[in-house]
Formats: structure tokens, C-alpha cells, sequence
């Protein structure tokens, strides 16, 4: 273990970090399975935080047209499409949301009459059907349209069956790790461990050396284009001291995004995985609040309905700097052999 | 729900987290789906099929609460034996004129009702003037006797008419008609159902794209025969509540920014109906009448009182000659149209922006650019300023910003922090909001702005004799002036004249019940007297909910007297006794002999139950103990509407005006009676049975983004929402998308009779095609926030709306239509004109093309 108040170190960021009657930790939990993708928390972040807009892009990843967290943007709302053989409605009970609809050769019969040329009549003397015929050209006919661009999306090809899809919605954030490999490689201080346990860049001590971004097992932190420093969330480190919400959480309409005392969260969120576990969604988990995972645990932690790697999460974050104290051992014994074989070959040369 | 007012959707979700369940129905898989338990998939447009199963449903299995129907709702009154039905005359009602387009209400009367009908015309004048509902509001003249059936077995009863309308409404029709699977249509009939009766309510929560229809009045009229068969309404967790576009829209009714009515929904005054007072007012209260109806003349005395002040006085009709007068249709469309042939020379368009916002936006900026004057009140230069230097018509040629005359006068305004007053949302409850900031530079309230251009006229007028500036020179005009400049009207200052005081002693009334026809009192809306109640602002109360009961009666101020439900003396039985301990509301209090309960009881306070009038009682009198719909002529919920709907007592369905397919219950295709503008430049692409209707081959819809509002003017010019959804796009299903060969993140451009608009692709498995009939309808989806101004712009789907609209209330269809859809983008300049043109050749759409009204012989009546 190397140093009290850095690298891979106890469970009380904040008196390790040497506060004396440090608050209790702060963090957020991220109940994703009320997210309804609305992405106050992005615009009420940039708000109260005076974060530049990260340029007007459509992206096509569904809704998501942020991309991710950046150094101007610290909320990204993720949208996942997915097709699931596990219920709609961000699986619960009842199956099937596209169950029975038609797939497969998808134009319709007057379309198709109209690109076969056939003139066939289409339903359109009062009070007649459609003929049969023209369903039959449809089947047909649709085919020749096939071969345009692929357009499928993945998981599912135009010609499977419609089964079933949900629509995934999380709010990501920097996770306040405990242990904060950030943290543990700034080297100018910029990055510092807050009496809330939280985890805050410092912007007028930032130098914009970079070192913090490869660090961060999440790729959370980010550097500025435009003036080359680091940002990311800082748990509205200017509000909660003032005994405010986070501005995100403020915003939030649904309460998927909640703040509070940690140790309260975790309570709060083991209850609400059992809750929906109650409620027939199996896949409900939480993420990161686990204080013997590869971080420690994380300041604010999500429940997901799917792996991590569906909202684009490491599943098995580990703080970069955790092996750090062993190879700054192993390289002080290899430092240690190295001057041993020199002072062995001076000593050899002399003998 | 969760996509346009994510706020609201925090108690479904709520609701959700303690065991509702939240069933979606929607063309697309939305937010809101995405946290539904289930999401079930329908056609646009076919909504009345798909209510109308759950209504079949619910008549064939018995399910209506039977008690609360049969006593509080007109089931058992029976229908003239003159009526025929949509089934028996395939598709139209008895008495439709195929000259006029309109029908003659007489055989759909009750037996022995002893009204005459309309004359002939008369739903036609309605039409004209949005006033058909005016009728349904106040309802007709209904004599006590009126023979009824209690049993519910008579065929002619209303309860067997609604019975046989709806017979062939079944799921396996549901299926064929909207697309939905019949095992998720019983779904949720059977969750609507069992949520419903003595112990539990369902609420039906509507947004208002379902009035955007050409049969939007019919849309909601069927949501509330459910609600009513059901008992939801008047009672706790019940009821059918319209979730609006933007703040305060229903005070946009109550105090109307409407051409048809006044406030608290009084009609304008039309030219020949209502030519003098008396027959202004009788129009209102229908003499003989029963209802709170029968009391108008206070109100409207009152209202004319506080207009012209102590120039109204009894000999001059209170300046009854002074009010303007109805000539017709002076709707929002036919204005427009009327810009454009040259009728109409100036427009003032606030917080509006129609190049974006209306239907047909071409027509919209067209007419706009045929004025001579355009006073445009808004937080930034929105479309509707710049339409004539840098519009889609500029880039066309049709517009020359050199030689368009229309003088455009951009004032900029104060936004909703930066001015007090009271926003009216969807319970009809005020809520008071206090100036958070002075408005910055030039910036001014609505209040200063109409203050200040009142008083400006009036100087200008001042020494006019004509008798057309009468009105104008005697409002009462003096208010006091407030602010940091000592130019602004104080709005509580016009809350308590809206809220009405003694003339006399200036003592602000304390109920519209305190309002007199002679004059001693003045109120500017009589629904909202009480607001001001013992000169306090009652709107401004903010008692948190956690101090106060479940009713939460101290936040805000609610109308009318403050009821916070209304018809909730239906929250108690017949005899006045709660139908459950659970769902406990207002009940009769037999020891105190009066109302009571956990709101103020919508009743007179001391009428008991067992109340019955004299059989020539009339007005408030002639309501019974048991009649909880106080305002209805005939005191009932109307299953059946009587009178007053013009286009049919009961809702039917009729395809959208533009559809892909063929009626598949009736010959009649589309509403007979729809309001249309047959004109060179408002083209409706043909739908059956007229042919080719293939050129335009699928189905589109427009809605709105979380992350915008409306027509994007309060939205697009902010960096923050405007990087949130940067770019018009289309949203197709992977089927289309090969059918059509769209590309996702490609250009496509979509093409109507009136337009052709470009937008990104998303390929999306969140729309489904589906099974119609014998064929697969696409559905496609798109935004409709873009135009060209502001930091994202793109072109506008409205663009690509017709003007045909509902009867009842001159709204349009913009919620449902036809295109074509195709890959890369649109022409541009006058290469567009000429593409848009090609479409309308192949559709064979000549410049006098009429889309026929009638798609089915008119049987002769028996």
C-alpha cells in the first residue's frame, strides 16, 4: 500500500484523503429503468455549469446525439434499440410489442400494382376490395426491392420475424470512483478528493498535462480542445456545499436520478432491485456499487437492465493505478539489480 | 406522453412504481412505450375503430357500470323513431344534405321531445362558426317526461342504439382496421375495464395531436361514452383530461383567443342569429331550459360591464350594439386563405409561428406575404418574420423580397419569467406566477403591449363621431401603472376585474353565483369568479401537498367556484352515498342537510337527493337530485349526443381524408361533413375510392421531440436543445427503408400535393409496418420543429399538410396524411415547383380537383 491518500487505499475517500469529520459520502444512483431519455440532466449540467454546447451533430445512434461524456458534456443520456426476446417496456411482463406484425416482402398491394405495371385494380370503386391479385403482386413484386442498400439493423434482418424490442435509456456520469486513478496520476493537484468523497478538477490548476485521461477506467474525463485542460463532472461541488441537489438531479423529472448519501443509496437501490426482481424484470442489476469491485465501489452507481456493455460500460472496471504500487516495487528491485550489476562489474573490473 | 410533457409523465411513473399498469397505444414506439408495460401498435387515423371495439367490448360482455348508467348518463331515454344509423344507411346518419354537406338534426332528437330541430342550414351556419358545440355544451331543451326505459331494454333506447352502432366493432375488425393484434386489443379492454367500477376509476389522458383530426371532436367523444359506460367520470382518479401543447392553453379557451367565442365560453354574436340582445342571450340559456346555463344573462351582463364599464348601462343593452359580430368563418385557415386573395391587410401573429407551426405552411407564408402589414410579437426572429427574405418560397421564386409588400413589424417580448400572471392548465387550475426578472431592452409584456396600443387608438380616435369607434372609445380603459418605468399594468390588477366585483362598492365577488343581469356587477369571466374571493389572490396559494390533504385544495385556484373534479356529485350514488369507502368524493351529508365531501361539491349545497322539480320547472330548478351533469339540458351524460355534434350523434369511423385504403365498414369513406377548401393551392392527394391514390403510397405522421417546442422558436435558437436533436429527420421501419432504399443517416425527401421537405433518415425498428385489410401500410414519422431560422434548421413538415378540417371546431387534420417517400434530396428552385407538380400529374390532381364528399348513394329516408 503506498501512501494513505492515494492509489489503491481504504474505503473512506474522504478521511483518507485527510479530513477530519468528513461528511457523509456523497454519490448518485441511476435507476435506469425509469429513464425516460428526456436529457434535462444534460441541458440543467450545462446550465449550472457553464459547459460549452459539444456541436450540433445528428449522430443515428437513436436519440443520442451527444455521443457520450466529454469534456463538454458531463450527463449523456444513452439510448439503446434493442431486440429482446424479454418483454417490451424496459422488460416486464407482457411479451411481445411487435409480436405478429408482418415483415418480410413489405409493400403495399397498390404500390406494387403500380411498380409491376399491372393495373390491377386496387379497391378503389366504392364499397370493392382490394383484389386478391393485387396482394399477390405485392408478394411478388416486393422482392424486386430487394438488394438496395442493407438497412438492417444489428441483431435482426428485415426477413426475421418482428419478435420483440425495447428501448434502453441511461443517464451516464463520472463514476467518483473510491479509488480515482485520475486522481492518483494528476501531478499538478488538480484533481482533488472533496470532503464528499467526490472527485473535482480544479480548472484554475489544471495543466492540461492529459495524464488523467488514460487513467480513468471509464473514459469519463476529457480534455478541451480549446484550451487544453481536463472537465468532467464535478457532483456540483459549488451547490451540495451549500446544501443544494446536483443540478442533474434537480432536473431529473422521473427520480432516475437521485442524490444523497451514499451508504442511503445503496440501501435505496438494493430495495429497488428487489422490487423489480418482485415485478418479473429478472434482468434488473446494479452497477459499480459494489465496494469490492475494481474501483472500490463507485460515488454513483446506476441499476441496468442489461449487461454494462450494452450502455457502453466496462464490465469489470479496474483503477488503472491499482497495480502501481507493485511495479514501482518490482522496478525499485529491478533498479536495485541493475546498480548491483554495476557496482558488481566495477567491482569485478577491479579484481 | 413522456416525449412531449416529460414533467406530467413523472406520476405515471410514480403510478407505475406502485403497481398501475401503463399500456401504450401509438403508430410509434415513443418514450413513453419505452416505459410502458406494453406497447401495442395501431394505424393512424383509426382510433374511433379501435374505441369503438373497446366500446362493442364493453356492451357485449356487460361490462358498464350498470347503476351509475342507467342514472347518470341518457342510456335509457329514447331515440326518435326517425333515426336511422350509419349501419342501416351505410355510413351516414339520417337527414344528411348532399347540398349543403350537412345534416338536419331533427330525427336524431328523443322521442317526444318537443323542439322543432334546426331549420335547414343551420348546422351549416354551426359549421361556419364553430358553434355546433356551443349546443353540446349548454344541451338542448329537454322536457322532464322525455319517455325513458330504466331497464336499458327498449331497442329505440340509447343504450340498445349505442349497442347496435358498435355491433360490428369487434376485435377481429379492430384487427383488420387498425392493425393491432386481437389478443393485445382484449388486453387492453380488459385492463380498461376491470380498472374500472365502484372501487377503482381509469383516467383517460389525452395529447391534443388526438383533436388534429377531421373527426378530432368525434376522437375525444368516444373516449368519454368509455368513461361514461365505465362511471370514470366525476369521480376521484376518473375523467378525460387533454395533457396541452404548451402552458396555459386551456386558459387560451376559457379566455379566448378564439374568433368564436368569448370568455367563459359565451358565444361571439352572430350577425343574423343573434342581431339583438335578447336573442343573444336566450341563445344562451335556451328559456325552458333546465341547467346553471339559464343564468347567462348575469354573466354576460356582467362581462359587457366590464368591458364598456359605466358606458353600459340597461338602455343600451349594456353596448350589446357596440361587440363585434360573426359573419361567417373567421377561423384561422379560412384567414389565411383569405390573406392570400387579397381580403385580409394585417395580422398580428404573438407567440405564433405559422410558417412553421400551422398546416400548409406554404399557404401560411403566402398569405402572410400578400398583407400590408404583419406585427410579429416573439423572443426571437422566428419564421414568421423573415418568411419574405429568406423563406422556401424566396428560394422558389414565388416570393420577391423586393416587391413583397407586407410590411413586417417585429416587437420583442417578455417570456413567461419575466412577466406575472396566471397560467390555466389542464385540471382548469390557475396558478399565479410571480416576474422572476425585468424583461431585457425592448422586451415588454403582453399586458404593456395591449395596454399601451388600446390607449394609443383611443387618442388617435378620440375626437371620431363614426358609430364603428363607439366601442373602442367607451372601454373602460383606466388602468393603474406600476414598474420600474411606470408604464406596465399590474396583472392582478386585471385578475380581480376577470374575477368581477360590485360595480357599487368595487367589493370583489366571491361567486358567479353573486352575479346580477342588472348591471350592479362587473366580471370579465364568469367560470373564473372566485379567483379574487375576499380580494385575495387565490391562484397564488402554494400550500405544499405534504401539509394538506390529498385533494391539495390550497395550491392554486381552480373553476369553476374552485372544484377541483368536475360532475362529482356522480362520485356519489343516486341516493347521495359514496359508490365505495375507497373511491370517497362528495356525498350527502342527511344530518346537515347538505353536499359535503373532500371538494367543493358541483351541486347546489342544500338540494337533496330525492329532489324532483315541478314538471314546468326550468333553469337551476328543474335539475333533479340525481341529474350530476348539472350543465346538460337533460342533466345526463350524453352516450348519445342528441343535437349539437355535427357530424353524427355517434362517433363512426371514417377513414382520414387522406388514406391508403378503402373504408372497410361503410361506403362512406371519409366524414361527409368534414370542412374542406377545395382550391388550386390546397390540393388533398386522392384517397379511395377515387383512383390513384398509390402515387401518394404511405402513411405519415408528425409529432414532437422531447427536446424542442412546437415550431421550434423558443427551442432552435438555444445551443443547448438545439445540440440535442440538430436536424430534421424521418423515421421509417427497415421494410420501408429497402422498399424504398433509404439509407440511414441518408437524405430522403417526402412529397405531398403540396410540398416535398428533405430530412435524415433513421432506419428505426421502433416503427412497424402493418397489416391492413389485405395489404401492409408503412407508417413514416417525423418531427415537425425544423424551419429556417435559428442555430439547426431544416425544412418544416407541415409543409406538407392540407387544410381540411373537423366540423364541430375547425381544427385540421395534421395528425394523419399520405405521401411518397424517396431517397436523396428534394429539387431545389423552381425545379422543386416543377417536381411537386409531377406528383400532382400522375395523380391525375387537376387545379379544380374536389375530393368527393359523399362515397356512397344517400338512401331515401322512410
Amino acid at each position: 500500500m503506498a501512501g494513505s491518500n492515494s492509489f489503491y487505499g481504504p474505503l473512506d475517500p474522504a478521511s483518507d484523503a485527510g479530513y477530519v469529520d468528513a461528511p457523509p459520502r456523497k454519490g448518485f444512483f441511476t435507476d435506469t429503468s425509469v429513464c425516460i431519455g428526456c436529457k434535462a440532466c444534460e441541458v440543467a449540467c450545462k446550465e449550472w455549469n457553464l459547459v460549452p454546447d459539444d456541436g450540433f451533430n445528428l449522430l443515428g445512434t437513436s436519440y443520442d446525439n451527444t455521443g457520450g461524456l466529454t469534456a463538454n458534456s458531463w450527463r449523456h443520456v444513452a439510448f439503446i434499440e434493442q431486440p429482446t426476446a424479454g418483454g417490451c417496456g424496459h422488460g416486464t411482463d407482457t411479451p411481445g410489442a411487435f409480436a405478429g406484425m408482418p415483415t418480410g416482402p413489405s409493400v403495399s398491394a397498390a404500390t406494387a400494382v403500380v411498380g409491376a405495371g399491372v393495373g390491377q385494380d386496387t379497391g378503389t370503386s366504392p364499397g370493392v376490395q382490394p383484389a386478391v391479385d393485387a396482394l399477390a403482386a405485392a408478394g411478388t413484386i416486393g422482392t424486386q426491392f430487394l438488394g438496395m442498400p442493407g438497412t438492417d439493423l444489428p441483431g435482426r434482418t428485415t426477413d426475421a420475424p418482428r419478435s420483440d424490442f425495447r428501448w434502453l435509456m441511461m443517464s451516464n456520469v463520472c463514476k467518483h470512483c473510491t479509488h480515482a486513478g485520475c486522481l492518483d496520476v494528476c501531478p499538478t493537484g488538480a484533481l482533488f478528493r472533496t470532503e464528499f468523497g467526490t472527485v473535482v478538477v480544479q480548472e484554475d490548476i489544471c495543466n492540461g498535462c492529459g495524464y488523467c485521461i488514460p487513467a480513468c477506467p471509464y473514459g469519463v474525463i476529457d480534455q478541451r480542445k480549446e484550451d487544453g485542460r481536463a472537465w468532467k463532472c464535478t457532483l456540483c461541488y459549488d451547490r451540495i456545499g451549500d446544501g443544494l441537489t446536483p443540478a442533474c438531479a434537480k432536473a431529473c423529472p422521473t427520480e432516475s436520478i437521485q442524490f444523497g448519501d451514499l451508504d442511503e443509496l445503496r440501501e435505496r437501490a438494493a430495495r429497488r432491485v428487489e422490487a423489480l426482481h418482485e415485478q418479473g424484470v429478472d434482468q434488473a442489476r446494479l452497477y459499480g456499487h459494489d465496494p469490492e469491485d475494481g474501483v472500490g465501489g463507485d460515488g454513483a452507481f446506476f441499476l441496468l437492465l442489461d449487461e454494462p456493455e450494452v450502455y457502453g460500460l466496462p464490465p469489470d472496471p479496474i483503477v488503472t493505478t491499482r497495480d502501481l504500487p507493485a511495479m514501482y516495487k518490482r522496478a525499485g528491485w529491478a533498479a536495485l539489480a541493475m546498480a548491483a550489476t554495476a557496482v558488481a562489474s566495477f567491482l569485478g573490473r577491479r579484481a | 406522453m413522456a416525449e412531449a410533457h416529460p414533467v406530467g409523465f413523472q406520476y405515471v411513473v410514480e403510478a407505475k412504481k406502485r403497481g398501475a399498469k401503463v399500456i401504450h397505444i401509438d403508430p410509434r414506439f415513443t418514450r413513453t412505450s419505452a416505459l410502458a408495460h406494453s406497447y401495442v401498435p395501431v394505424r393512424a387515423g383509426a382510433d374511433i375503430a379501435f374505441l369503438g371495439g373497446i366500446i362493442n367490448y364493453i356492451l357485449s360482455n356487460e361490462k358498464d357500470f350498470r347503476e351509475y348508467v342507467v342514472a347518470y348518463t341518457n342510456a335509457a331515454m329514447l331515440v326518435s323513431e326517425d333515426f336511422k344509423d350509419t349501419e342501416d344507411l351505410n355510413g351516414l346518419f339520417s337527414g344528411y344534405d348532399p347540398e349543403i354537406n350537412a345534416y338536419d338534426q331533427s330525427s336524431w332528437q328523443y322521442a317526444g321531445q318537443q323542439d322543432e330541430g334546426q331549420s335547414r342550414g343551420q348546422a351549416h351556419v354551426d359549421r361556419e362558426t364553430a358553434s355546433g358545440l356551443e349546443q353540446e355544451s349548454h344541451g338542448p331543451p329537454i322536457p322532464a317526461d322525455v319517455p325513458r326505459d330504466l331497464t336499458l331494454q327498449d331497442p329505440r333506447c340509447v343504450y340498445q342504439v349505442l349497442k347496435r352502432h358498435y355491433a360490428r366493432y369487434t376485435p377481429e375488425v379492430v384487427e383488420r382496421l387498425c392493425g393491432v393484434p386481437q389478443d393485445k386489443f382484449l388486453e387492453v379492454c380488459e385492463a380498461w375495464t376491470a380498472n374500472s367500477g365502484r372501487e377503482r376509476t381509469t383516467a383517460l389522458v389525452y395529447s391534443v395531436g388526438w383533436t388534429q383530426h377531421s373527426v378530432g371532436v368525434q376522437y375525444i367523444r368516444t373516449g368519454a361514452i368509455i368513461q361514461l359506460l365505465l362511471g370514470n367520470m366525476g369521480r376521484p382518479g376518473g375523467g378525460v383530461m387533454a395533457l396541452r401543447g404548451h402552458a396555459s392553453i386551456q386558459g387560451s379557451t376559457d379566455i379566448p383567443t378564439l374568433f368564436n367565442l368569448l370568455p367563459g365560453y359565451l358565444p361571439m354574436p352572430h350577425h343574423s342569429q343573434h342581431e339583438t340582445f335578447d336573442q343573444w342571450i336566450d341563445a344562451i340559456r335556451h328559456p325552458e331550459q333546465k341547467g346553471f346555463w339559464a343564468n347567462a344573462k348575469s354573466f354576460a351582463v356582467s362581462l359587457l360591464k366590464a368591458y364598456w364599464g359605466d358606458a353600459a348601462t340597461e338602455d343600451n343593452d349594456f353596448g350589446y350594439g357596440w361587440m363585434p359580430r360573426l359573419t361567417g368563418d373567421h377561423g384561422i385557415y379560412q384567414q389565411v386563405l383569405d390573406m392570400i386573395d387579397g381580403k385580409i391587410k394585417g395580422y398580428f401573429l404573438l407567440g405564433q409561428n405559422p410558417a412553421v407551426g400551422s398546416a400548409h405552411g406554404r399557404a401560411q407564408r403566402l398569405g402572410m406575404a400578400n398583407l400590408d402589414w404583419l406585427v410579429v410579437r416573439d423572443l426571437f426572429m422566428i419564421e414568421s418574420a423573415t418568411f419574405w427574405k429568406d423563406g422556401p418560397e424566396v428560394a422558389t421564386g414565388e416570393i420577391v423580397a423586393e416587391q413583397c409588400k407586407t410590411e413586417v413589424f417585429f416587437m420583442p417580448a417578455a417570456n413567461h419569467a419575466e412577466k406575472e400572471g396566471t397560467f390555466t392548465q389542464t385540471q382548469r387550475m390557475l396558478q399565479w406566477r410571480e416576474k422572476a426578472v425585468e424583461p431585457p431592452q425592448d422586451c415588454r409584456s403582453e399586458l404593456w403591449f395591449f395596454y399601451h396600443l388600446g390607449r394609443i387608438i383611443r387618442e388617435r380616435l378620440a375626437d371620431s363621431k363614426l358609430e364603428r369607434d363607439q366601442g373602442v372609445l367607451n372601454l373602460a380603459w383606466n388602468y393603474p401603472l406600476h414598474g420600474k418605468r411606470g408604464d406596465e399594468p399590474s396583472g392582478e390588477d386585471v385578475l380581480f376585474e376577470i374575477n368581477g366585483y360590485e360595480v357599487a362598492t368595487h367589493k370583489p365577488l366571491s361567486s358567479f353565483t353573486e352575479m346580477k343581469a342588472d348591471g350592479s356587477t362587473a366580471g370579465g369571466c364568469w367560470i373564473y369568479t372566485g379567483v379574487f374571493k375576499d380580494g385575495v389572490n387565490q391562484a397564488a396559494r402554494r400550500k405544499p401537498r405534504t401539509e394538506q390533504d390529498w385533494v391539495a385544495r390550497e395550491w392554486g385556484w381552480a373553476w369553476p367556484a374552485d372544484r377541483r373534479t368536475l360532475y362529482n356529485r356522480a362520485s356519489a350514488d343516486p341516493e347521495g352515498k359514496p359508490w365505495s369507502e375507497r373511491k370517497k368524493y362528495v356525498w350527502w351529508d342527511e344530518e346537515a342537510g347538505e353536499w359535503t365531501g373532500y371538494d367543493v361539491p358541483d351541486f347546489e349545497k342544500t338540494k337533496p337527493p330525492s329532489y324532483r322539480p315541478d314538471k314546468d320547472a326550468t333553469g337551476v330548478a328543474a335539475i333533479s337530485g340525481d341529474d350530476a351533469f348539472i350543465m346538460q339540458g337533460d342533466g345526463k351524460g350524453w352516450l348519445y349526443a342528441p343535437s349539437g355534434l355535427i357530424d353524427g350523434p355517434m362517433p363512426t369511423h371514417y377513414e382520414p381524408v387522406e388514406s391508403t385504403v378503402r373504408n372497410p365498414l361503410y361506403e362512406q369513406q371519409a366524414n361527409p361533413t368534414r370542412k374542406v377548401y377545395d382550391r388550386s393551392d390546397n390540393l388533398t392527394n386522392p384517397s379511395p375510392p377515387e383512383r390513384h391514390a398509390e402515387v401518394y403510397p404511405y402513411v405519415f405522421s408528425t409529432s414532437r421531440l422531447t427536446e424542442h417546442h412546437t415550431a421550434g422558436g423558443m427551442s432552435r435558437q438555444l445551443a443547448y436543445l438545439s445540440e440535442l436533436q440538430p436536424e430534421m429527420f424521418v423515421e421509417v421501419s427497415p421494410e420501408l427503408a429497402r422498399e424504398r432504399g433509404l439509407q440511414h443517416l441518408g437524405w430522403a425527401h417526402i412529397v405531398t400535393a403540396r410540398a416535398a421537405i428533405e430530412a435524415k433518415v433513421l432506419v428505426t425498428d421502433r416503427l412497424t409496418p402493418l397489416r391492413i385489410e389485405d395489404r401492409i401500410v408503412h407508417q413514416i414519422w417525423m418531427p415537425y420543429h425544423w424551419g429556417n431560422e435559428g442555430l439547426v434548421t431544416g425544412d418544416s413538415a407541415n409543409d406538407l399538410i392540407g387544410i381540411t378540417l373537423d366540423p364541430n371546431v375547425l381544427i385540421q387534420e395534421s395528425k394523419v396524411g399520405t405521401c411518397d417517400i424517396q431517397p436523396g434530396r428534394r429539387p431545389t428552385g423552381k425545379h422543386l415547383l416543377d417536381y411537386v407538380q409531377s406528383y400532382r400529374d400522375r395523380a391525375e390532381l387537376r387545379p379544380d380537383h374536389q375530393a368527393p364528399l359523399v362515397t356512397t348513394e344517400v338512401e331515401e329516408e322512410g
